[in-house]
C-alpha cells in the first residue's frame, strides 16, 4: 500500500500552542494516531475521533478556557520577571547557563530567583545546584521550593524520584499535567527573577510553558547555541518556534566557542562554526547577540559538584565573558544595571554541596574536596587542574554514596563507609606527594 | 515466510477510513498548510519504476489499504542508539558505527527518529535529499551503494593494509527529508510523533539489511515509548539485538544516562555497550590532552549497572570539519591516537589523494583518528551479536 505522503492537516498554529488553555478532560483510552488533541475545539468531532474510545467524553467535555490558568497567574503575580531558557539542540548548555544566571543575579543578595525545571526526563538542575538529595517539603499554602542560599530556590521533578536513578518515562500529556502542578501548586511567592529551564526540541513541554505562562507574560526568552552548523540548524527551528508561538526573544548566547589550551594558552576551536556561528545566525534571524562564552573545563566540574562557578574560579577568562552575558540580558528584559549583579560579583554564598545534607554538621568550615584542592593550589597550573581531577573523581562518589547513604540497608551503609576510608586514603596519598596541602581532611559525615 | 499484516488494517479500522478522508480532504483543500508550523507536505518523486502518484491512487478503499505492519523482515539486527542527556553526541556516534560497519562490508541503514531536531542527513551531506516513493514503500534515502574501495587506508584494528575493500550499502531515513524548509520548527504533540514513528518503521521500504541503526532524541519519552513498543511487539525475536549507549564523562550526563540505562531494564531492551563520547580534547598546538568535561565516569557507570564498556573517544575537530565542510582529516606529524602514531601521510594513503576532496564520505572517513577505535567498538559489537 502506497504510504501516505502528507501528514494529513492538522490544527491550525493556534489551536497547537493553545490547545493548553483549554480544561482536558479525562480519558479513557491512550489517544488516536491523528487526534487533534482532547483540549481543542474539534476534539471528538474530527476525522480522526472516529472509532476513539474517548470521542463521546471529548465531544462532550466543556471546551471552555482552562479554569487552572488564573490560578497559574494569580501564583506568579509576585514573580517580576520571567525568563525562559530555550534551545532546540541538546547538550548546548542550556541547563548550565540557566544555573549561572541564576546564581548571577542572586549575587545581588536584593533579588531573589527561582529556577523552575522542566526537563521531565532529564533534571541536571538540582545536581548542578548541590541539592540533589532534597525533597519537596509541602506545606499549606502549596509546595515550597527547594532554597540552594537565601535567595535561589530550585523546583524540579528530581526532588519527587523515589531513587535518584529512576527513569521517568513518561508521555507528553502527562509531563503537561506535572508542569501545569510546577506552576500552579509551588508557593514562590515574590521573586525577583524565574528562570525557566526547558529540555531540548520543541514538543509538549514548550508548547504547555507558552501556553500556561501566555496570560501572566514571559520577559522573554535567551537561546543558547554553540558554533557549529548541526547545532544552529535546530536553533533555527527553536527561533521560528518562538516567533510562531509569539515568545519574544532577549537574545542568543553562543557557548563552548572557543578553547584555551591550559598549558599552551592556545586558542583553538573544537566545535568550529563554520557558516558563521551563533553571530551570523543572530545577524540573520534579526535578534539580539548577547555574548560568546568560551569553553572552560572547569565549568563541567563546578557543575558535577554542585558548587557556584562564579564563586570558585572568578579569574576565568570564561567568567568575564558569562558577566557579560548577563549584563546584557539584564539590558534586553530592560533592568537596571546596577540591580542585575552584586557590587561583590562574589559573595560567600554558602552553598549546600550534597555531602553536607546528611549530617548537622554542615556548618564545619571545611571547603568541598573541590573547593580546598583549588584554594591550596589557587592558579591554572596543569598540576592543579590534575590533581582536581583525580580528587573529583573519587570525591563524586563519595559525595553520592554519603548523601544517600542514610537511606541504604547495613550493608550498603558499610560498602558506602569503606568508600569513605578509600577517598581518605587517596587523599593522603597526594598529600604525600606534595600535590595536596597537608592538612586534616575533614569528612561531613 | 510469511508476511507479517496487521488485522486492524485489513478490517479497514475506522483511523485508516479517516485517514482516506483526510487525503480527500487534503486534495480539494484550497486553504493550504503554507501558514502552519508543520511540515510541508513532503516532496516526493516517483521512482523510474515505481507507480505514478496520483490523487486516485492515494483513495484506495479501505479493503485495498491491507498493509504489512512491518517491512523489517529482511532486516538482520536493529540497534539502538541512546542516551539520556542530550549534546553528548549519539548522531555522531551513529553516523560512525555505520559508516564503520559499511567499511567492514555489512550494508546498513539509518533511522533517524530524532523528530524535532533531526542531524543524521547533515552528517551524511545529504541534506538537500529528497524521500522517493515506489510500491513497496518509502524508498531511504542512499548515501552511497555497495562498492569497491580501491585505496583504503590502513586498517586501524590490526594494521594490515588491505587493496580492495568491500563497502556494504548505506542508507538513511530521517524527518530531515521531509520538511519544506530546513529553518521550519516541528511542533508536534506526542500522540502524532507517536503515529510518526510507528510509520517510518512500517512504511519504509528497507529491504535486504545487515544492520538497521536508529538514532533516538534525548530522553525517555513518546519517542522512544513507541519506538520500543513497536520494536518489541512486531519484531522478530531477536532482531532487537540492543542499544549502544552513549554519554560524556561528566557527573551531570551520567546521572541522566543512568536513568536511560534504567529505561532500557525497564523495557527489556539489551545494553550492548556504553561508548564514552568527548573524553578528552588534544590541543592541535602542544598536543596536550586536556579532559574538558572530565574523565572516567562512563567506565564507572558501565561497571556500577553491569553493562560492557565499549570504548572511549575523545573530540576530534578534524571529525567535525570532515562532516562539516568535506575536508579530508590530516594530522600534525607526531600525533598520537590510542597508542598508535598518526602518520603524516594521512594513514597510507598516497600524498597524490591526500588532496583530493572528492571522495565519498566513507573513504575519507577512514583518514580520521577516530576511525580505528571505531572499527574496534564494531568488530565488539558485531561478534556479541552474532554469538547470542
Amino acid at each position: 500500500m502506497a504510504p501516505f505522503m502528507d501528514p494529513p492537516p492538522l490544527t491550525s498554529v493556534d489551536t497547537a500552542l493553545t490547545a493548553h488553555t483549554t480544561a482536558t478532560p479525562a480519558l479513557v483510552a491512550p489517544e488516536p494516531e491523528h487526534c487533534p488533541g482532547p483540549e481543542s475545539n474539534l476534539a471528538g468531532k474530527d476525522d480522526a475521533c472516529a472509532g476513539c474510545p474517548n470521542q463521546a467524553i471529548c465531544a462532550s467535555a466543556p471546551k471552555g478556557p482552562d479554569p487552572d490558568i488564573p490560578i497559574i497567574t494569580q501564583r506568579l503575580a509576585g514573580i517580576k520577571h520571567k525568563i525562559l531558557v530555550l534551545s532546540g539542540k541538546g547538550g548546548v548548555g542550556k541547563s548550565t547557563f540557566s544555573t549561572l544566571l541564576a546564581h548571577a543575579f542572586a549575587s545581588n543578595s536584593a533579588n531573589t530567583v527561582g529556577i523552575m525545571d522542566t526537563d521531565i526526563c532529564g533534571p541536571s538542575i538540582p545536581k548542578m545546584m548541590g541539592v540533589e538529595a532534597e525533597t519537596i517539603h509541602v506545606t499549606s499554602t502549596g509546595w515550597e521550593p527547594v532554597w540552594v542560599s537565601d535567595n535561589l530556590g530550585v523546583m524540579s521533578v528530581q526532588f519527587m524520584l523515589p531513587n535518584r536513578d529512576d527513569a521517568v518515562i513518561w508521555r507528553g500529556a502527562k509531563k503537561n499535567g506535572l508542569i501545569k502542578r510546577f506552576l500552579m501548586d509551588v508557593e514562590w511567592g515574590s521573586m525577583d527573577y524565574l528562570v525557566v529551564d526547558t529540555p531540548p526540541g520543541t514538543s509538549d513541554e514548550h508548547l504547555s510553558v507558552n501556553s500556561y505562562l501566555k496570560e501572566s507574560g514571559v520577559d522573554g526568552a535567551v537561546l543558547v547555541t554553540t558554533p557549529q552548523e548541526v547545532a544552529l540548524l535546530d536553533v533555527r527551528k527553536e527561533i521560528d518556534f518562538c516567533k510562531k508561538a509569539g515568545i519574544r526573544i532577549l537574545g542568543l548566547v553562543e557557548n563552548m566557542s572557543g578553547f584555551v589550551c591550559p598549558k599552551c594558552t592556545h586558542t583553538s576551536e573544537i566545535f568550529r562554526a563554520t557558516t558563521g556561528g551563533g553571530r551570523r545566525l543572530a545577524q540573520d534571524m534579526k535578534i539580539p547577540f548577547l555574548g560568546a562564552v568560551p569553553l572552560d573545563s572547569r565549568i563541567g566540574m563546578a557543575c558535577d559538584f554542585g558548587e557556584s562557578f562564579f564563586d570558585n574560579f572568578p579569574d576565568s577568562p570564561t567568567c568575564k565573558a558569562l558577566k557579560e552575558v548577563v549584563k546584557n540580558v539584564g539590558k534586553e528584559m530592560g533592568v537596571k544595571e546596577e540591580d542585575v549583579l552584586g557590587e561583590d560579583m562574589f559573595p560567600h554564598v554558602k552553598t549546600l554541596t550534597a555531602s553536607s545534607v546528611s549530617s548537622a554538621k554542615e556548618e564545619s568550615p571545611v571547603a568541598t574536596p573541590l573547593a580546598q584542592a583549588r584554594k591550596v593550589l589557587g592558579n591554572d597550573t596543569l598540576e592543579a587542574q590534575r590533581a582536581v581531577i583525580e580528587v573529583r573523581n573519587d570525591a563524586v562518589k563519595y559525595v553520592d554514596t554519603a548523601t544517600t547513604y542514610a537511606n541504604y540497608s547495613k550493608d550498603q551503609a558499610v560498602e558506602a563507609l569503606t568508600e569513605n576510608e578509600r577517598l581518605k586514603m587517596k587523599v593522603a596519598k597526594l598529600e604525600r606527594e606534595g600535590i595536596l596541602e597537608q592538612r586534616e581532611f575533614m569528612h561531613t559525615t | 515466510m510469511g508476511s507479517r499484516c496487521s488485522a486492524a488494517r485489513v478490517l479497514g479500522n475506522p483511523s485508516s477510513i479517516s485517514k482516506t478522508r483526510d487525503v480527500r480532504r487534503n486534495a480539494t483543500d484550497s486553504d493550504n498548510t503554507q501558514h502552519q508550523i508543520l511540515p510541508s507536505r513532503p516532496a516526493l518523486r516517483v521512482t523510474a519504476g515505481g507507480r505514478p502518484v496520483t490523487r486516485q491512487n492515494l483513495l484506495q478503499p479501505p479493503q485495498l489499504l491491507v498493509t504489512c505492519a512491518m517491512s523489517l523482515d529482511n532486516v538482520g539486527s536493529i540497534i539502538l542508539v541512546l542516551s539520556g542527556k542530550g549534546g553528548v553526541g549519539k548522531s555522531s556516534i551513529t553516523t560512525q558505527l555505520a559508516l564503520s560497519l559499511s567499511l567492514q562490508g555489512h550494508s546498513v541503514g539509518v533511522l533517524d527518529v530524532d523528530l524535532t531536531g533531526p542531524s543524521i542527513p547533515r552528517f551524511f551531506g545529504i541534506e538537500n535529499a529528497k524521500v522517493r516513493q515506489a510500491p513497496e514503500g518509502w524508498v531511504p534515502v542512499p548515501v552511497h551503494e555497495a562498492h569497491a574501495l580501491q585505496h583504503s587506508a590502513t586498517d586501524g584494528a590490526d594494521g594490515t593494509l588491505k587493496d580492495h575493500r568491500h563497502i556494504g550499502a548505506l542508507h538513511c531515513m530521517s524527518l530531515g527529508f521531509l520538511l519544506g524548509n530546513r529553518g521550519d520548527a516541528v511542533v508536534w504533540r506526542g500522540p502524532k510523533k507517536t503515529a510518526m514513528v510507528r510509520q517510518f518503521l512500517s512504511d519504509v521500504h528497507w529491504g535486504q539489511l545487515d544492520y538497521l541503526l536508529i538514532d533516538t532524541p534525548p530522553g525517555t519519552s513518546d519517542e522512544h515509548i513507541s519506538l520500543v513498543e513497536t520494536l518489541l511487539k512486531n519484531a522478530m525475536p531477536g532482531q532487537v539485538a540492543g542499544a549502544v549507549v552513549v554519554t560524556t564523562p561528566q557527573a551531570i550526563s551520567i546521572s541522566d544516562v543512568k536513568k536511560e540505562l534504567n529505561f532500557c531494564k525497564k523495557t527489556g531492551v539489551e545494553v550492548l555497550g556504553v561508548v564514552e563520547n568527548m573524553a578528552g580534547f588534544v590541543c592541535p598546538n602542544c598536543a596536550e590532552c586536556t579532559n574538558v568535561f572530565s574523565k572516567g565516569g562512563g567506565e564507572i557507570m558501565a561497571r556500577d549497572f553491569g553493562v560492557p564498556f565499549l570504548g572511549s573517544l575523545p573530540i576530534d575537530p578534524m571529525f567535525v570539519s570532515l562532516i562539516e565542510e568535506g575536508k579530508r582529516p590530516v594530522y600534525p606529524k607526531g600525533t598520537i591516537v590510542a597508542g598508535k602514531p598518526v602518520e603524516a601521510t594521512s594513514n597510507g594513503i598516497p600524498a597524490q589523494h591526500r588532496e583530493v576532496q572528492n571522495g565519498s564520505l566513507a573513504e575519507k572517513y577512514t583518514s580520521c583518528s577516530l576511525y580505528p577505535i571505531f572499527d574496534g567498538i564494531v568488530t565488539q559489537l558485531v561478534a556479541k551479536i552474532s554469538n547470542t
